[in-house]
């Protein structure tokens, strides 16, 4: 069967090995000449800006100290240039804006899942411990009693293209010395500062911001803390009006010999213990914590945890029986539809498929919501109309509740399976029936023991694929039943009708309590099952050795 | 939803044997080409056809009235759930003109976002797609069959099983880049855009195939560069699969709906489908003819498409599975 284009193809390549050089020198030479100048005109643009972007971005990124990032960026651009400036590389020209993106958003994000699974990333976990310090000290500051007054200053980077949008406070010292510092750098010495009656009125490279600019900034400037020094017990300099600045300190003092925090009010110490977070000895935590490597914790926590462990067994029984039963019931309909209207004698099927089009047609996490109503217990269609005023919890009840997704289902999968199964039927010759009935076989059993098995094998790669989309069906669950009713004894938000995917959007999304590393972990699982029955399926089906 | 993934996901082998007289064109038997055999006795016609006709309403009923009872929701302004049961009580386009008088929920921004995005996204995808695809077909490299095997495997993980990470990515640049950051529909459209050539070349791939090799050559000869060959002579040989693919992955974007929450807080910046989700979060069943308005307005154009292109999606889907 894919006679027609490979030999198309192998015969091309024989061709093209048979060129003698001085043919490849005049293909090569008309090659040459046919680039117009408007090709490489567009060319040279877009190469141009492509460059000019990257540099830009490289900056900006070397400035916020992201060195690995920045030089990617860099080297990525000098690649796809070089891609597009060298003769020949053809497949390399044509694939490569494509698999930009798909290294980023397809790849690299798979890769990052990975490394999150291993850490404890979520709510009061997200970031550094130096900011997860800080972010302490600066939680709970009070003004330091009896300390001096400063007359404040606030600058701004001077610059359109590079500076940032980052505040400065700039004050002048008991010993008259110009100090300038923002939120990530403490005060430093400046000598390149005028001063007048005692305040800071000009600094190269800032400009000091008037008033009206102090009043369109006022949340930014009152929420600036800018550390004294790089000890973070020293103090902090804040200002309420852009104009007086005091020094306030925390409640917290940290000693970076010993790794602790202790409270000034109750005199309490908190270790950092390796748990992320400064903890205690009668175990209170100090949040924010921060974000540290928990190696299988999260895979651990998964499979031990009984407020865990056993939601995540019963959603991944149910993924499983939803996509499985999902394929099956839609397959089922859409073949027997398929046979009914198989009937040449048959008037007007055309409008019946045009009909049959319409649920599939309708976007899908609309048709959920539509039916999600409908099948509200109290004021739905469903109950008031069809079942005259009866009272059937649809989507409250935790079976019931599955059979309804089922039903909605194949309401939005049936035309689907419908429209392959009629292809696949018409392209069974006729003859192979008409020869068993021949035989004396039943209209039954010719259709069981030959178009049946052709069919399957012609549709098991759609159906496989077909279960591989169901697996992750998201918007149909949580449009339709939000993953519930929910099971309260549950520690981790699900319902009885979740499937995996909609737990991991749950854990990481929904509620106050983000858990990014137990997602992960969950996408992780997901990953290897999904893969793992792909690589079955691909095994039974040899789809990937037709390739060639 | 359904209507997109196992179209555009399936590891098929795809409209290879198309060419020429094609046994597949099924919707052609709809038409009037019946020899006009002679009448039959209403018994044997019942036994034979007529109870087809009879699956065929039920089917017909099955399919249409929840899109019946949408519309008639839509037309009963005020309407709650439960006054929505009495199917076109009254008539009036009412709760059409209130879905855009609604400054909780701009209805209109959210139309329009979700086009600009799902044109932008589904444009940039068949272009990188349709690019990868003609490499693959037409031209003999190493790594050629790993890459093949590659792009396979990968539509079988559609990219929402990425999510945390895709949102801890884009709040990462949002740091350093906030226009293309959280919250930027061009962030969005950009992750869209990874997940481009996993699902769409292999479907592409096989139907570049059909092309036959001798109409590049010919052009070669005649002095045309890869580049014209492939923009003037490929493309619009190709456009069917063109408009398939454009039209499931538009389809696609306008209902997906983790990625684009995930990413979009903003309400003025949302699509339809996150905002109409919260919308009905939020109000319930008190305002459930505006929000039957809304759904109908937002069908109303993948429908009309599927409708205008039916022809080309029935083979697309069709030429997958049939060997």
């Amino acid at each position: 069967m894919v006679d027609e284009t490979t030999t198309g193809e192998s015969g091309r390549i024989t061709t093209s090995q048979k060129l003698t050089r001085r043919q490849k020198q005049a293909s090569a030479f008309v090659d040459a000449t046919t680039v117009g100048w408007k090709m490489m005109l567009f060319k040279i643009i877009v190469l141009g800006l492509l460059c000019a972007t990257a540099v830009y971005a490289a900056l900006v990124l070397f400035m916020n100290d992201r060195w690995l990032v920045g030089s990617l960026v860099l080297v990525g651009a000098a690649a796809l240039t070089w891609i597009y400036l060298k003769r020949g590389v053809l497949p390399a020209k044509y694939l490569a804006p494509g698999l930009v993106f798909l290294l980023i958003f397809q790849i690299f994000v798979v890769l990052y899942s990975g490394y999150v699974a291993f850490t404890n990333y979520g709510t009061g976990h997200n970031s550094t411990k130096d900011h997860a310090i800080q972010a302490i000290m600066l939680q709970s500051q009070d003004r330091v009693p009896d300390s001096p007054t400063y007359a404040v200053s606030v600058l701004e980077e001077s610059g359109d293209l590079l500076a940032s949008d980052d505040l400065f406070f700039a004050i002048v010292s008991s010993e008259d010395e110009v100090l300038i510092g923002s939120a990530d750098q403490p005060l430093e010495q400046s000598t390149e500062a005028e001063v007048e009656e005692g305040r800071v009125v000009a600094v190269d490279g800032y400009e000091v911001l008037e008033f009206g600019d102090l009043l369109e900034r006022q949340t930014d400037i009152t929420d600036l803390s800018v550390a004294v020094s790089e000890d973070p017990n020293d103090g902090y300099l804040r200002t309420q009006d852009g104009q007086r600045a005091y020094v306030y300190t925390s409640r917290y003092i940290y000693d970076d010999a010993a790794d602790t925090m202790t409270s000034t009010e109750t005199g309490a110490v908190y270790r950092d213990t390796g748990d992320g977070a400064f903890i205690a000895d009668d175990g209170e935590q100090l949040l924010p914590g921060w974000q540290i490597n928990v190696g299988m914790d999260n895979f651990v926590r998964a499979v031990t945890e009984e407020s865990i462990r056993g939601p995540l067994i019963y959603v991944t029984l149910w993924t499983f029986a939803f996509a499985f039963l999902s394929v099956a019931t839609t397959f089922a309909l859409g073949l027997f539809l398929a046979m009914v209207f198989n009937d040449k004698q048959m008037k007007s099927r055309k409008y019946y498929r045009l009909v049959m089009i319409l649920p599939y047609a309708f976007p899908g996490f609309l048709s959920a919501l539509v039916w999600a109503g409908m099948m509200n217990q109290e004021f739905g269609f469903l109950n008031n109309v069809l079942f005259g005023g009866a009272s059937i919890p649809w989507l409250t009840d935790p079976w019931l509740a599955k059979v309804s997704i089922l039903i909605v289902n194949l309401w939005l999968g049936f035309p689907y399976m419908f429209l392959v199964c009629t292809g696949a039927l018409q392209s069974i010759p006729e003859e192979l029936t008409e020869a068993a009935q021949v035989d004396g076989a039943k209209a039954f059993q010719a259709f069981k023991s030959i178009k049946l098995p052709l069919l399957l094998t012609a549709l098991a790669p759609l159906l496989i694929s077909s279960f591989a989309f169901n697996f992750n069906n998201f918007n149909l669950v949580y449009m339709l039943t939000g993953g519930g009713p929910r099971d309260v004894s549950a520690g981790v938000s699900v319902g009885s009708t979740d499937i995996l995917i909609s737990m991991v959007y749950k854990v990481a999304f929904v509620g106050a309590q983000a858990d990014y590393g137990l997602a992960s972990a969950f996408s992780i699982l997901i990953f290897i099952i999904v893969g793992t029955i792909s690589v079955l399926a691909f095994r039974k089906t040899k789809a990937l050795e037709e390739l060639n | 939803m359904a209507v997109t993934a196992p179209g555009s996901a399936a590891p098929i082998t795809p409209a290879r044997q198309k060419v020429g007289s094609d046994p597949l064109q099924w919707w052609r038997f709809g038409r009037t080409e019946d020899t006009r055999l002679p009448r039959r006795p209403f018994k044997k016609w019942w036994r034979e056809t007529g109870w087809r006709h009879l699956v065929g309403a039920a089917v017909v009923v099955f399919s249409v009235f929840p899109l019946v009872y949408v519309l008639s929701a839509s037309l009963n302004p005020g309407g709650t759930l439960i006054s929505a049961n009495s199917l076109f009580s009254s008539i009036s386009l009412g709760s059409y003109v209130e879905l855009f008088n609604r400054p909780q929920q701009p209805y209109a921004a959210w139309f329009l976002n979700t086009l600009v995005i799902g044109l932008t996204a589904s444009a940039g995808s068949v272009l990188l797609g349709a690019l990868a695809a003609y490499a693959f077909s037409r031209m003999r490299f190493t790594g050629r069959r790993v890459g093949l095997i590659t792009l396979v495997l990968v539509q079988m993980f559609p990219q929402l099983l990425a999510m945390v990470a895709i949102f801890l990515l884009m709040m990462g640049i949002s740091e350093v880049f906030p226009a293309i950051g959280l919250n930027s529909q061009i962030g969005l459209i950009m992750v869209y855009l990874g997940g481009a050539l996993g699902v769409n070349t292999y479907l592409m791939y096989g139907f570049f195939n059909t092309v036959p090799t001798s109409i590049d050559e010919a052009a070669h000869i005649d002095g045309a560069g890869h580049a014209r060959i492939f923009f003037t002579i490929i493309l619009p040989l190709v456009s069917p699969i063109l408009a398939v693919v454009a039209l499931l992955s538009l389809v696609a974007t306008l209902s997906e709906f983790v990625i684009a929450s995930v990413l979009l807080r903003d309400p003025e910046r949302q699509t339809l489908a996150v905002g109409l989700f919260q919308f009905i979060s939020q109000e319930t069943s008190q305002n459930w003819s505006v929000f039957a308005a809304g759904a109908v307005l937002a069908a109303l154009i993948p429908v009309a498409l599927f409708l205008l292109l039916q022809r080309y999606i029935v083979s697309g889907l069709t030429a997958g599975s049939v060997k």
